[in-house]
């Protein structure tokens, strides 16, 4: 099969309110993602909690390279490339374990797990030859906050913080439903495969237009009132906080109930022992308010997605496959929560979830939509409207609208020109 | 009804090997059939009120209670999840996956009282929307006698590459 091998300019396919499907399925235009953007903005990475020992490490990704997050014995995270410097060889073939050095099968070479090469085997072979140098690759930065490791494999650009901008605040927000602050990610990931382009993901995520058609099935099942969320008379707000983060905030429908736990379907004499360790940690009004709240709804550019009480992690394998990676939000201190957090978690989401099965279903229908030459153009114009800043400055619309997916392509513009 | 399972013994000690094997398979493919046609109501009907439906993930000796798996129901979530099925807006089923599947290597483990505990093995050719999946599972059954035909008590479907990345699972496995 041959292809056309002229990559277009970009910003001849996206316009203010409406993109061109080649972007999906083109695989020049992916690789140059992977240039642009996977190889230089900050990725999210994993969390603290997953190596919490000296000498742990954690197989993860930056799009389809694997990375190794490593907690050194020194007690510092490292995230290093898992290919031996001599013949390119896979050098961990394992998930995850505990281990101070790293030995490649192949001719034996051993690493510390700082990177640096501790010994050739046979070295008379090597007389003369400096050990200096010849480590194993890294992620030129890594940017840690309150737990969630970033890494970008540009040595320059802007920093974590610059980069997070107004997202950190969901950040903040998702850490304080925690009694300790910390979140601790103990229950492994399911990781679901998606034929599908990532970007049906990206965007999706904080598409507020969906869920009362994609999940009528399950709302009416289980009698659910999140669908009156996503209604014409809802409250809550689609926002666009630059750099490519979105969110869909409920928090003005929680607050108009005003009712602790009711983002999470539950109540205070449910869980007395969260709410009682909230209320020691925080104060009766701030644990309230913190409780009324909820856990936010945020995407974070480009691969990490709050759920309110799951965390995803986007990795785009190539043009048309990607693998949703999904684990519960688990809160130190608070193991009454943190089962009803696995159980809601397990029932809702992964290959089998009463939820994302039938997102995943769209995503795939969505691809091969996209694979059809007419209409070459996909329309976001939703709400355009009635967009409005919030008091941030931040742009922000009904529940329903496409500000953030008119937000994701603005900065997707930014970064695939620079 | 199996016109064996008419017969109603009490005792499931007390039947021969062969006698055994013979029913639990005879059971074993009933919920074949019912899944691969997707013959909902009747599926559901075979669940005990104290059932565990488990697909683990990230290994087949993890810890449900405390770590992630593909599916893990209690009773009243296989009824949302059969529920859910049946609306027609269940769009990963709509249309339904197309199912054959084969089990086979089944092995009686032990006999408690009205319980048997089984393995088997299971391959599962789906054919979707998406395209065409292989499913193979090394499965493990606890199955109770009630009124003389067998119920599902415990079902727990071991994918062997359930440490990898799968596709949507979205059937009866």
């Amino acid at each position: 099969m041959t292809e056309t091998s002229t990559l277009p300019r970009i910003d001849s396919l996206i316009e203010p309110a409406r993109v061109h499907s080649r972007l999906y399925t083109d695989r020049e235009i992916f690789e140059e993602e992977m240039r642009r953007i996977w190889h230089r903005t900050w990725v999210y990475i994993g969390h603290e909690s997953e190596v919490p020992n000296a000498n742990d490490y954690v197989t993860k990704s930056i799009g389809p390279t694997p990375v190794l997050m490593v907690r050194d014995r020194q007690g510092e995270i490292r995230l290093l490339l898992n290919k031996c410097p001599h013949r390119g060889n896979q050098l961990c073939a394992y998930k995850q374990g505990n281990r101070a050095t790293f030995t490649c099968p192949y001719h034996s070479w051993t690493f510390a797990n700082t990177g640096e090469l501790m010994g050739y085997a046979l070295p008379d072979g090597y007389e003369g030859v400096s050990k200096a140098g010849v480590g194993l690759g890294k992620v030129a930065r890594i940017g840690i906050y309150r737990g969630f490791v970033f890494g970008s494999m540009a040595a320059e650009g802007p920093t974590l913080m610059e980069h997070l901008g107004g997202a950190k605040a969901a950040l903040d927000q998702l850490c304080d439903n925690s009694p300790t602050g910390e979140l601790e990610l103990t229950a492994g990931f399911l990781q679901h495969r998606t034929r599908a382009n990532w970007k049906f993901m990206l965007e999706n995520e904080t598409d507020g237009y969906h869920p009362g058609f994609v999940h009528a099935s399950i709302f009416q099942v289980t009698k659910s009132g999140i669908a009156n969320l996503y209604g014409k008379d809802s409250t809550a707000l689609t926002r666009d906080y630059g750099n490519g983060h979105t969110e869909f905030d409920l928090r003005p429908e929680w607050r108009r109930l005003d009712t602790p736990l009711k983002w999470f379907g539950t109540s205070e004499e449910r869980l007395p022992e969260y709410t009682a360790a909230m209320k020691a940690a925080y104060g009766d009004d701030r644990a309230r308010q913190i409780m009324i709240d909820g856990s936010p709804h945020t995407m974070i550019f480009p691969n990490l997605f709050i759920a309110e009480i799951q965390l995803f992690v986007l990795q785009p394998m190539a043009v048309d496959e990607t693998i949703q990676h999904v684990t519960a939000v688990q809160f130190k201190g608070a193991p009454d929560i943190n089962r009803r957090l696995r159980q809601q978690t397990m029932g809702s989401v992964g290959p089998a979830g009463l939820l994302l099965a039938d997102d995943t279903e769209m995503y795939e229908r969505n691809h091969r939509g996209a694979l059809i030459h007419d209409p070459e153009w996909l329309v976001l114009s939703r709400g355009l409207h009635r967009e409005r800043r919030d008091e941030n400055g931040f742009r922000v619309a009904h529940s329903t609208d496409e500000v953030p997916q008119r937000g994701i392509w603005r900065h997707y513009l930014s970064l695939m020109q620079e | 009804m199996d016109p064996m399972l008419a017969e109603k013994p009490v005792d499931l000690a007390a039947l021969s090997p062969v006698d055994l094997h013979h029913r639990v398979a005879q059971f074993l493919y009933l919920e074949a059939r019912l899944q691969d046609t997707h013959a909902y109501d009747a599926w559901e009907q075979l669940w005990e009120d104290d059932a565990i439906y488990w697909v683990p993930a990230n290994g087949h000796d993890t810890d449900p209670e405390r770590q992630m798996s593909i599916l893990y129901d209690n009773r009243s979530r296989i009824k949302v999840r059969v529920e859910q099925l049946k609306t027609g807006r269940r769009h990963t089923q709509t249309p339904r996956s197309e199912l054959a599947r084969l089990i086979s290597n089944i092995e009686v483990v032990a006999v408690e009282g009205a319980e048997v505990s089984v393995r088997a093995n299971v391959l599962i050719y789906e054919d979707n929307l998406r395209g065409e999946t292989l499913w193979a599972a090394r499965n493990e059954y606890r199955l109770r006698l009630v009124d003389g035909a067998f119920r599902l008590v415990r079902k727990k479907i071991g994918l062997v590459n359930n440490a990898r990345p799968v596709f949507t699972l979205s059937f009866l496995v």
